[in-house]
């Protein structure tokens, strides 16, 4: 009996304990929303990779007299779908995070309400994939091949330049990459082949990188803390497919202050693809005014500053300045490989079957 | 009024259930959590998936897209399922029956595998058994090889290791608690009349165990047919179970009509096992547990057989459940840069930066978050978890002692083989408007975790209460106890190791959960496996060091808890 009762006051002092230590705001439940006092909440609906600074935030929060609630939804695509599934009460009023890979699908799911931000003026036409605004560009970066600098210079070999040079015997079993089916990042490396080989030809070269001992996984995060050499995972192949900003985190995320990252970015024609983000006002939004303010602050020059180093994306913005990590490592390509969004939404899940007919079979 | 008059006759004979059968009273709250918060949201999924098959017609070859990931998914858990037993089974017996220097500090260790997210196991295989992981240097060192000899990542082999690494702990913990209790006298008898130990072993305490192996054996199988993550991570891309198709389906697909039928394919298994599991279980009345006196029937190793086989015991629990995590716990420690400049041996000196980083934010994110404001959070939902599904499972194995009911029991198995995913998107489904809406409630998070952890608090407590002879009760009712004072003072100390055991399962189950909780827990309020996530999901050392520190973290904050709970029922 003694035992029973020391089992149930263990666990009440534990909850007292976890209740009482370190709670710094008295509500342990966030406030629901209560329209009729304080501010307004509005809802943003993102994936996980999103972030921000906290004074950027708070800075609209202040001048808006809102309170901004973010709700992440698992990655890019496993967020959209979350979207467009509940598209019929709304979870959120602002949706952010959609890529060109995904636009079509969106657009097609008629989820976003159209707006036409005056700040699009300040945005280069290459990014405004939408012509009726509902999606506006906010951001972009490139999926591109990184490279291990001292595996390189310790073998004394070149470096593959492009994506045909990866199927040649030097570079055996060298290069890893995602999976399209459960991978963004594998299913922009995907379509860059596509767009450099044509649809008739990306296969032949899979074929070919199979052959040559390309090594598949699941997702971004395995591909490059477990294999890639580069990383301080420590893995086994020297290539893998990453981003172009890849280089520049590996100089703000070092352990001791480096100045060269140990890794970079291979800018061949075709070898990198460009990603370009999204967000739009969800469709039946019951604060139209105050989400066309919120779109209007990401695309701002505060916001979009803030962005790299956050996120490490490129802002969209042309007056928004890059920050000296970016400007010193991390290069765009000059010939990035591009696909059309409505070709990439009707062949997607065609070509990823096809693809995984061919590699994983 | 002749409706008024059928309603209530219907009400009368309703009321009548509830005065005749006492037990229907009892599953109601087990019954009412499980049809909102797992057969409502899971019905809502089945009935849109259902609508888009219709208006967007079937993909043709639909059994070729079942057919092959169902195969591998009963292949390869029957496998992980058969291995778990092989090692979990004696180290029951040797944990059960033996006390040893250290022994508490191994039965936690143990636990621990338990709760670390798939990706940080992933990293730990890395580090002991990768290309370039400890193991392998070690051998081209050794042997002066120029290839790694070992290549364990991407196989089958690696699969069932890591099932084997984080199930065994359900056989060491439901076996173990029943064997500890075990009527010694059973055995003793069977010598004196001349069995040989082997004899005994194979005739009076394997059948005598044979409740808690198979319930054990169950949750084990169900854990690894449901298997997403270490499919995913460490067997890469070549193997699909049934979870990871539906995941593949639903979310980056958006094909609902597949997802679906995979979805109901597993739960149809799921009902299936389950019913075979009742019929295997109940065919033969248990021999009564009595309470034991504290401490007997476990005693310290003689001779040098009984002490070679706890010692041989012990090393191979440490190699395969603890090592790894010594592993990571050691590289949380380890300056990790990424070599530059030239190759050559890397400076690897020790230090503490990854943990003092923990403390920082460097970036000034809204998203940043203490590592203890993170570790409170991780506790506040496991206690939460632990008390609800506690409460329920007893209201559960109650019910079904009063009111014996094999498709209720299956019933309570189910949220174990239901996909998590489908299960996700029922929530998103149907919890989208107040009052139940996912955006303003942190407390479904326990509630998902809850689903998951009822089945093994029904298991764990079901085989112990049967096992109660109800002349025990009776005796104690005729001397004059109260029902109350009956169940504090005959039920609750036969069952204490087991409710102890279901204690730890569910919290720990609470404390790594990674899926569910990062689809509703609002980002302001991460648990521990959600900070690691977020550290890994950037490039560069230090994220890294921190991903590792943070895991860290979680396995001291899990390791003292279950200590803790261990200590206070010993």
């Amino acid at each position: 009996m003694m035992r029973i009762s020391r089992l149930v006051t263990f666990f009440l002092a534990m909850t007292l304990l976890v209740g009482a230590c370190a709670a710094p705001s008295t509500s342990t439940v966030p406030p629901t929303q209560t329209p009729q006092s304080g501010p307004v909440t509005l809802t943003v609906m993102t994936h996980d990779s999103f972030a921000a600074s906290k004074d950027v935030i708070a800075t609209f929060e202040q001048q808006n007299n809102v309170k901004l609630s973010f709700l992440k939804s698992g990655d890019a695509g496993a967020a959209l779908n979350r979207a467009i599934l509940s598209k019929d009460t709304p979870l959120a009023d602002v949706f952010y995070g959609v890529d060109n890979t995904f636009l079509s699908r969106a657009l097609d799911a008629d989820i976003y309400e159209p707006y036409a931000s005056p700040l699009l003026s300040s945005i280069p036409a290459e990014f405004k994939l939408d012509l009726q605004n509902r999606a506006l560009p906010v951001d972009f970066g490139d999926v591109c091949i990184n490279y291990d600098k001292a595996f390189f210079a310790q073998k004394n070999l070149a470096l593959p330049q492009t994506l045909e040079d990866l199927i040649k015997p030097e570079y055996h079993a060298m290069l890893v990459t995602e999976n399209p089916a459960t991978s963004s990042t594998g299913l922009v490396f995907l379509l860059a082949t596509i767009a450099h080989f044509g649809e008739n030809g990306y296969l032949d070269y899979w074929k070919s990188l199979g052959n040559n001992g390309v090594v598949v996984v699941d997702g971004w995060e395995t591909a490059y803390y477990t294999n890639f050499s580069g990383s301080s995972g420590k893995g086994a192949q020297p290539l893998v497919v990453s981003y172009n900003s890849s280089p520049a985190a590996e100089v703000v995320y070092a352990t001791t202050p480096i100045d060269q990252p140990p890794t970079g970015s291979i800018l061949g024609k075709d070898t990198c693809f460009r990603q370009v983000e999204f967000v739009g006002i969800l469709k039946g939004t019951k604060q139209r005014a105050l989400a066309e303010k919120f779109i209007d602050f990401m695309l701002g020059v505060k916001f979009q500053e803030d962005m790299p180093l956050q996120m490490f994306v490129y802002p969209t913005n042309l007056q928004a300045k890059l920050p000296e990590v970016f400007t010193k490592f991390a290069q765009l390509p000059a010939e990035p490989a591009r696909l059309d969004p409505l070709v990439i939404a009707k062949n997607r899940d065609a070509w990823i079957k096809a693809w995984s007919e061919v590699i994983l079979k | 009024m002749k409706r008024r008059a059928a309603t209530l006759a219907g009400l009368e004979q309703i009321g009548a259930v509830f005065t005749r059968h006492p037990g229907v009273w009892l599953w109601l709250l087990p019954l009412l959590f499980l049809g909102v918060f797992f057969f409502y949201p899971l019905g809502a999924v089945f009935r849109m998936a259902v609508e888009w098959a219709f208006s967007q017609g079937w993909a043709v070859d639909v059994w070729a897209q079942v057919a092959h990931p169902l195969f591998f998914t009963i292949w390869q858990a029957l496998l992980s399922t058969l291995l778990t037993l092989a090692l979990g089974l004696p180290a029951a017996y040797v944990l059960a029956r033996y006390t040893f220097p250290g022994k508490a500090v191994l039965q936690v260790l143990t636990t621990l595998p338990f709760i670390l997210p798939t990706i940080v196991v992933a990293a730990a295989f890395n580090a002991l058994l990768g290309p370039r992981g400890w193991i392998n240097v070690l051998l081209i060192q050794f042997f002066g090889l120029t290839n790694p000899p070992l290549q364990v990542m991407n196989t089958l082999g690696v699969i069932l290791l890591a099932h084997v690494f984080y199930n065994t702990t359900v056989v060491i913990r439901i076996v173990g608690s029943a064997w500890s209790q075990l009527d010694l006298h059973l055995e003793q008898a069977g010598r004196v009349l001349g069995a040989s130990s082997w004899k005994v072993t194979w005739e009076v305490t394997l059948p005598l165990l044979r409740p808690s192996i198979l319930a054990a054996s169950l949750l084990v199988f169900l854990f690894d047919f449901t298997s997403f993550g270490v499919i995913l991570l460490l067997g890469g891309p070549h193997f699909a179970t049934l979870e990871v198709e539906i995941y593949t389906q639903a979310l980056q697909m958006l094909n609902l009509p597949l997802a679906g039928l995979l979805s109901a394919i597993q739960l149809l298994c799921t009902l299936l096992l389950t019913f075979v599991y009742a019929r295997l279980g109940n065919n033969k009345q248990p021999v009564p547990l009595m309470p034991r006196l504290q401490g007997e029937g476990t005693r310290s190793p003689r001779g040098w057989r009984q002490k070679l086989l706890v010692a041989g015991m012990a090393a191979i629990l440490l190699a395969l459940l603890v090592s790894p995590l010594a592993a990571l716990a050691l590289r949380s420690f380890t300056r990790l840069d990424a070599d530059r400049g030239e190759r050559g041996p890397v400076s690897r000196g020790l230090t503490l930066n990854y943990y003092r980083q923990l403390f920082i934010n460097p970036q000034q994110s809204i998203f940043y978050v203490p590592p203890v404001q993170a570790a409170r959070n991780s506790l506040v939902y496991a206690l939460a978890t632990t008390g609800l599904s506690l409460s329920l499972g007893f209201l559960a194995v109650y019910a079904m002692q009063i009111q014996p009911s094999r498709e209720m029991e299956a019933l309570f198995m189910l949220p174990l083989g239901a996909s998590a995913v489908t299960l996700g998107l029922g929530f998103i489904l149907v919890f989208n408007r107040p009052p139940l809406d996912v955006r303003s409630m942190p407390w479904l998070v326990p509630v998902a975790h809850s689903l998951v952890a009822l089945p093994f608090v029904v298991r764990t407590l079901q085989p112990v209460l049967q096992s109660i002879p109800g002349n025990l009760r009776q005796s104690a009712a005729v001397l004059g106890a109260s029902p109350w004072r009956v169940w504090l003072e005959v039920d609750l100390p036969v069952m204490l190791r087991a409710v102890l055991v279901s204690a730890i399962l569910s919290f720990t189950i609470s404390l790594g959960e990674f899926g569910a909780t990062s689809f509703l827990a609002r980002p302001e309020y991460p648990t521990l496996p959600i900070a690691i996530f977020r550290f890994l999901s950037l490039p560069g050392a230090l994220n890294y060091g921190q991903a590792l520190a943070m895991a860290t973290v979680l396995m001291a904050v899990c390791g003292i808890s279950i200590l803790a709970m261990d200590k206070m029922s010993v």
